[in-house]
């Protein structure tokens, strides 16, 4: 079990329940719980998605498209059944944040998905876990089970006359599996490889049917709008970003942890204040912004509010929330390998450039972190990453090509310090070893 | 009928294009001429999106987008080329390049190779990959199918056409990223059709053949597209051809020319089963028997001593001592000229042939009817489908894919009646099961509602549906014969635009039956006492009513046949003939191999394959289509020639036989495939074979001319029949037929290994049926 | 579960999970077992096994230490944890131990980010870890497996 951090600064929203046993229904309905899906039930599904739009939230899962918008595109009438899907995934390095909301919070989850439900006129949803949190996985499970024993899913919830069924699903381990339609095959059984589209999942998802996919804490953030209000949830954040977030802070911090901050709130706050600083005296570097497939940040870049639009602006993203901090002790030739060996080890292979960029990126990265590097890999590394961008099947090959060609710009110096057989200059056990490619 | 759709208008490059609402942007620039880049996309095939070569600008979108995957709207505006386009392309190839071997120069595909093709397109050339590559050792899957990992380019075509087009599923991807592979579905081996169209689909050298591996380089072959001689269904296929020492020799097949009307596709057969033109034990000489043996001689004194033999018959005795048997897999020119042997020359009806369907009453049962037989693209084409018997995974492998790929492309609803479960209903909407002998039963109750009860039970339903379907293709196989057949066309002939198809096993089965080869009807189904056209022309024709195969066979053994000439036949084999009934009767064979027929003969003469020879053949559907000379054994002669020369030597005036020296429509080289060009266009090559040029008995294209003068239904366009253009011949227009003994109707019973005598020579075909185990043969087929 | 969705083949990446938690492996009987029930070839199911990094056709052992060295880890000394389990285990990555009772594996992020370094071992996350931290883990198990 995760151990829980605070910090004043924080507005708990998402996080309101953490600690205090929420998984329990019955504890679950002290802390205010259902009270939001039985207010939506007597709801317009119009008015419900209005709320949603107009309380500015935002998907937690990493693109950042508002919720309310989102649920907007599903056809009214649909000869197939529509489902909404929980993505619970979560496998972007530097997030853990979904993984404590499904350990604390599951019936927030649960709740969340059936006032989307409500919106869009599904009538099941279903729960994706990924594998490794096999312990949340039964966590789910009983609390999916507590809900139809109460009568708030299956037949008739709430004595409503409504149906809802919740299913949960977990993975087996794959990163690609998290992008939305790669999901749906996934949970269809299948390879996760992702979709062409259109069509979108809202119009042809699931089996056909009209899909709401949502990341777990954008679910998780419904049923709190659906009680306090949009205005309420829209003046936590900042303008068009909504409410609260929680941030994953991780690396080299005295204080990492997952906190429940507003959005936009100062990133250089959030590292010396809220993390607690650098340790060991040492200075900042870089920083990750909202996972791995992020763009860094160098320390002086940090001067910013975390929001969506000021982190585009800056030329980066505030993706899926994890904030990860590097100091200067870093080879960035081994943090962009690094990197690039989880894409090509997570590249599900469909399409060339993310399938062949990936392998050649690493192979490259590799020979060059362990003093075989020559000039113009320099200027490959670029070229490649800029090859991939925009060009691949699916978001994947950005992400592997963002950060890369950020560290390439923005720490070239570092990378012409490898050069000429020279040993890493930060490398204190000697050369890296690399995995072979064919295990 | 489908109304005509809608067409939208889009910009490509500044040109305006209109096509069809809904059609992919690759294809909308392919009408305009402007070519999109690719390796995954594939007509017809499910779109993928995962090569990224096809990116184009589409205006208003942030990013690239892939043509294949693009559906057109209107006002749509596109750039297909651009700096930035190209670049994209290029990033693509040599990202593709980092992990591929570049060992083109022992590559099959090298020269074939859309990877080469697309490296040289966007310039790719330079190399900045400087890492090992990725290496993993090829792999062999079957007999036909290699696999190597490093050149495979991941376009999925390969796990697409099998899954898709087949219907087999055998190939899939294992791993994921860069180490994701093709795979097969045993592991480290294929259990499937063994088509080999994952082959001839992969865009580099990833999947090669088996047959054809390291045999030769593309450019040092000649490549003839020509018609496959295996099964009924007539794919058009092309060879790749290569001077031998004894010829030229076949070293591949495939279907790189889509045109025909069997499109992508050829079987096992089609495509590796060549070689048996190349087998070791294949006749080259003339063999006489002398002192019980059959030993080599010359050609000269081979015709000598038949035509003195069959003289010396007829003068005695007449004809009617002298029987003829001739093939299925022998030309339309063949046929038609052996019949015209017969009844001319030795005067006699005695002739048959190896009948694998009620042809005649096919015939009798769609006499006078308009465009009431289907061809093979109205299989294709046709919104539902009635399959009566047979089953065409195994016999009629085009066919199936025909069915197969008109269900899942257009929807056309499929009904199977058959006595067993066939592979074809899993595309099927309905499946009714008849027990073997009721057949005829069924046929019946379709046409008129009538008889058991428990037919009406079992099929009622059925025909209401069918009945209620339009532009229907009925179907159906051997089982059906004599009145069933009639019943059919009149069942048929209450469905608005219903069409039948009658299946017929061999090459050129259909051609055999259209072109008279039976004891009481002339070319065309035409009875001998309404000879009309054919007295005209042939002179005469004898009336008397000639014996069948198995009356031949009999006089044989009761001493009353002097005489038996056979064409690319294995009778001897297939029937079980005794061969020492045999022994009063002079046997002349016309073969490739020493079949079972040919060793109790008297002289046998060493046959051309179809392969080694221009004419024509009709397919089961009746469409009939060109063979062009592809190979050569120099020291075979084509059947054509051979029967000409036996009627020189009897001394009969081959002007009567056949037309040449004057007046003429053939063509005078064009049809001669690998050896047509600048030496036919001089004359060298003729004169070389010792041929007059322009003036030559041994061109069947002069025979052609008298088959479409006087075969109704056969007057097809010549033009298009050259250009390798398959058309539909007449049935409907020939006739009435007789009645014919349906105990003489045996099916091939070839299965999608198997191919008779030919299949019994070929090494590719017998490695895979070692592989498989399966039941051995039962019937030495012809 | 079956019901729990409108196609069979839905259900097949769960159950080869909890299949492989049974057996350990999914072996050549597994797969035909599971193919069959679930109307699939068996071609199809290993294609799929083959994509998600938790399923294996290689039997293990009993239970299997899986480290982290993703960003959030390799910062705070995934890569050093690694190389102390690989010395202290004996073997390297995808390694058994010869009494079957350990195997090694470098994941990637687990989702314990803010409390790395982080190691799962079967299902079991262990946090904020230091190498000495991993023995007392380790001997845990071993003690676990002798009862
Ligand atoms: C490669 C890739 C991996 C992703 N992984 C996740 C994930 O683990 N969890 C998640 O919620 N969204 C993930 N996403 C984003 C989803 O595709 C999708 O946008 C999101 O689930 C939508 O929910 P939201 O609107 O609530 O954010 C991923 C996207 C990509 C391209
Ligand atoms: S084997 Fe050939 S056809 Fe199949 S995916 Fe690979 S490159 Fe494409
Ligand atoms: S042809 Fe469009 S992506 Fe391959």
């Amino acid at each position: 079990m995760a151990e829980l951090v605070s910090h004043p600064d924080e507005v708990r929203v998402v996080a309101k329940r953490f600690g205090l046993g929420a998984t329990n229904i019955d504890r679950y309905l002290e802390l205010d719980g259902y009270k939001a899906a039985r207010k939506a039930l007597g709801m317009q599904p119009e008015a419900i998605i209005n709320e949603v739009r107009n309380s500015g939230l935002r998907g937690r899962g990493g693109a950042g498209f508002n919720t309310g918008l989102k649920w907007s595109f599903v056809p009214k009438v649909s000869a197939k059944p529509k489902y909404i899907l929980c993505n619970g995934d979560e496998s972007e390095p530097g997030t853990c944040k979904d993984r404590l909301i499904f350990e604390h919070d599951p019936h927030a989850v649960i709740e969340g998905a059936m006032i989307a439900g409500f919106a869009v006129g599904a009538r099941s949803a279903y729960i994706y876990i990924r594998g490794e949190y096999r312990y949340l996985l039964e966590i789910m499970q009983k609390a999916i089970a507590d809900a139809y024993a109460k009568g708030f899913a299956g037949k008739n919830i709430f004595g409503s006359g409504h149906d809802f069924d919740l299913y949960w699903h977990g993975g087996a381990g794959a990163y690609e599996v998290g992008e939305e339609s790669a999901l749906m095959e996934s949970l269809e059984g299948k390879r996760g490889v992702p979709r062409i589209r259109p069509p979108f999942p809202a119009v042809v998802g699931l089996w056909g049917g009209p899909t709401v996919i949502n990341n777990a804490e954008t679910l998780a953030s419904v049923p709190h709008i659906m009680l306090g209000g949009a205005e309420w949830f829209a003046s936590l954040g900042t303008p068009k970003n909504g409410g609260t977030r929680l941030f994953c802070l991780s690396g080299h911090l005295n204080k990492p942890g997952v906190y429940e901050l507003p959005m936009g709130y100062n990133l250089k706050k959030m590292i010396y204040d809220v993390g607690g600083g650098i340790p060991n005296g040492r200075k900042l570097k870089a920083v990750v912004p909202g996972g791995s497939s992020c763009p860094l940040l160098t320390a002086d870049e940090i001067d910013l509010a975390m929001d969506f639009d000021t982190l585009m602006k800056a030329g980066s993203m505030l993706g899926s929330g994890g904030l990860v901090v590097v100091d200067d002790s870093t080879c960035m030739v081994k943090f962009a390998l690094r990197i690039m060996k989880f894409y090509r080890h997570e590249s599900c292979g469909w399409c060339i450039p993310c399938r062949e960029g990936t392998d050649w990126l690493e192979k490259t990265l590799a020979r060059f972190h362990s003093g075989g590097g020559i000039k113009k890999d320099i200027d490959n590394i670029q070229y490649l990453s800029e090859n991939m961008l925009g060009r691949t099947f699916c978001p994947l090959g950005d992400a592997a090509a963002l950060p890369t060609i950020s560290i390439v710009k923005k720490f070239r110096k570092e990378f012409e310090d490898h050069l000429e057989g020279r040993p890493c200059p930060f490398e204190k056990s000697g050369a890296v070893e690399r995995l072979p490619v064919f295990a | 009928m489908l109304s005509a759709p809608k067409l939208v208008n889009i910009t490509v490059d500044g040109k305006s294009v209109s096509a069809p609402a809904g059609s992919l942007l690759i294809e909308a620039c392919k009408t305009v001429g402007i070519e999109v880049p690719s390796f995954c996309y594939y007509p017809n095939l499910s779109l993928q999106g995962a090569c990224r070569m096809c990116l184009v600008r589409v205006e208003k979108m942030p990013k690239l987008q892939t043509a294949c995957t693009t559906g057109i709207t209107d006002g749509m505006v596109v750039t297909t080329d651009s700096d930035e386009i190209r670049q994209a392309r290029k990033g693509m190839v040599e990202l593709l390049l980092g992990n591929h071997p570049l060992d083109c120069p022992v590559c099959d595909a090298g020269g074939e190779c859309e990877l080469q093709d697309m490296t040289f397109s966007y310039g790719a050339a330079e190399s900045k990959y400087i890492d090992l590559k990725t290496h993993r050792d090829e792999q062999q899957w079957s007999p036909v199918v290699y696999f190597d990992r490093p050149r495979c380019i991941l376009c999925y075509r390969c796990v697409r056409i099998c899954g898709e087009g087949m219907d087999v599923w055998a190939l899939g991807v294992d791993n994921r990223g860069v180490v994701s592979t093709i795979v097969p579905n045993e592991k480290d081996h294929l259990n499937c059709e063994e088509c080999g169209m994952c082959v001839d689909i992969c865009p580099v050298g990833a999947l090669t053949s088996g047959a054809y591996r390291y045999k030769t380089r593309p450019w040092e072959m000649n490549h003839v597209g020509t018609t496959c001689t295996h099964c009924g269904d007539g794919c058009k296929t092309t060879l790749g051809v290569r001077r031998s020492d004894t010829g030229m020799e076949i070293v591949r097949g495939d279907n790189r020319d889509k045109s025909g009307i069997n499109g992508d596709f050829l079987c096992i057969k089609g495509r590796y089963g060549f070689d048996f033109a190349n087998h070791e034990d294949r006749l080259t000489q003339p063999l006489i028997r002398k002192g019980g043996r059959l030993v080599p001689s010359t050609w000269e004194e081979a015709f000598e001593l038949i035509g003195k033999r069959f003289r010396s018959f007829i003068d005695r005795d007449g004809g009617k001592v002298i029987g003829i048997i001739g093939s299925t897999r022998t030309t339309n020119e063949e046929n038609y000229l052996l019949q015209k042997f017969a009844r001319v020359v030795l005067e006699t009806n005695n002739i048959d042939h190896h009948r694998t369907a009620d042809l005649p009453a096919f015939a009798a049962a769609v006499h006078g009817k308009a465009d009431f037989t289907a061809s093979m693209r109205n299989v294709y084409d046709a919104p539902a489908i009635l399959l009566i018997g047979n089953n065409p995974t195994d016999e009629h492998p085009l066919l199936a894919w025909q069915i197969r790929n008109n269900v899942r492309l257009h929807n056309a609803r499929l009904y199977v009646v058959n006595s067993e479960s066939i592979k074809l209903q899993r595309q099927a909407v309905s499946f009714t099961q008849v027990p073997a002998n009721a057949y005829s039963d069924v046929a019946g109750f379709l046409a008129d509602g009538r008889g058991r009860p428990s037919l009406q039970q079992d099929f009622g339903a059925l025909r209401e549906k069918l009945r209620a379907e339009q532009n229907l293709v009925i179907i159906f196989g051997s089982e059906v014969v004599g009145d069933g057949i009639v019943a059919l066309a009149q069942f048929a002939s209450g469905i608005s635009g219903a069409k039948l198809v009658c299946l017929a096993d061999y090459a050129n089965s259909r051609g055999a039956a259209d072109m008279g080869l039976y004891p009481d009807l002339l070319p065309g189904y035409q009875p001998l006492a309404s000879a009309g056209k054919f007295k005209e022309e042939f002179g005469n024709v004898p009336q008397a009513r000639g014996m069948n195969m198995r009356q031949m066979f009999a006089a044989a053994a009761a001493g009353e046949l002097r005489a038996l000439y056979i064409v690319g036949s294995n009778p001897v084999g297939r029937l079980n003939v005794d061969p020492s009934s045999l022994k009063r009767t002079f046997v002349v064979v016309q073969d490739m191999f020493l079949t079972e027929t040919a060793s109790v003969a008297d002289v046998v003469l060493p046959a051309a394959s179809a392969y080694e020879k221009s004419g024509t053949f009709t397919n089961t559907c009746g469409d009939i289509q060109i063979l062009k000379k592809a190979g050569e054994v120099t020291t075979a002669k084509p059947d054509f020639e051979m029967i000409v020369r036996i009627a020189d030597a009897m001394g009969f005036d081959v002007h009567k036989l056949v037309p040449f020296g004057h007046g003429v429509r053939a063509d005078m080289g064009q049809s001669r495939g690998a050896q047509s060009g600048e030496a036919d266009q001089h004359g060298v090559w003729l004169e070389a074979h010792g041929l007059e040029p322009k003036m030559n008995p041994f061109d069947p294209m002069a025979t052609l001319d008298e088959i479409q003068r006087l075969v109704p239904g056969y007057d097809v366009s010549r033009i298009d029949l050259l250009a390798g253009n398959d058309q539909h011949t007449s049935i409907e227009a020939m006739g009435p037929g007789i009645k014919q003994d349906s105990a003489e109707i045996a099916p091939a019973g070839n299965n999608l290994f198997t191919s008779g005598t030919l299949g019994r020579y070929s090494n590719a075909l017998n490695s895979v049926m070692e592989n498989k185990n399966p039941e051995p043969a039962e019937v030495p087929a012809d | 579960m079956l019901g729990h969705y409108p196609t069979k083949r839905s259900v097949l990446v769960p159950t080869l999970l909890y299949a492989q938690d049974e057996v350990g492996y999914l072996s050549d009987e597994v797969i035909t077992e599971i193919a069959g029930r679930l109307d699939l070839t068996q071609l199809d199911v290993r294609n799929v096994i083959s994509y998600y990094s938790m399923l294996t056709t290689k039997p293990r052992g009993k239970f299997n230490v899986q480290v982290c060295t993703n960003i959030a880890c390799l910062l705070r000394g995934g890569e050093e944890l690694l190389e102390h389990c690989a010395k202290k285990l004996g073997i390297g990555h995808k390694g058994t131990t010869p009494d079957g009772l350990f195997s090694l594996e470098e994941v990637e992020c687990i989702g314990a980010c803010s409390w790395a370094p982080a190691v799962q071992v079967n299902y079991a996350f262990h946090e904020n870890l230091t190498p000495e931290k991993m023995d007392g883990v380790l001997d845990e198990y071993r003690k676990r497996a002798t009862q």
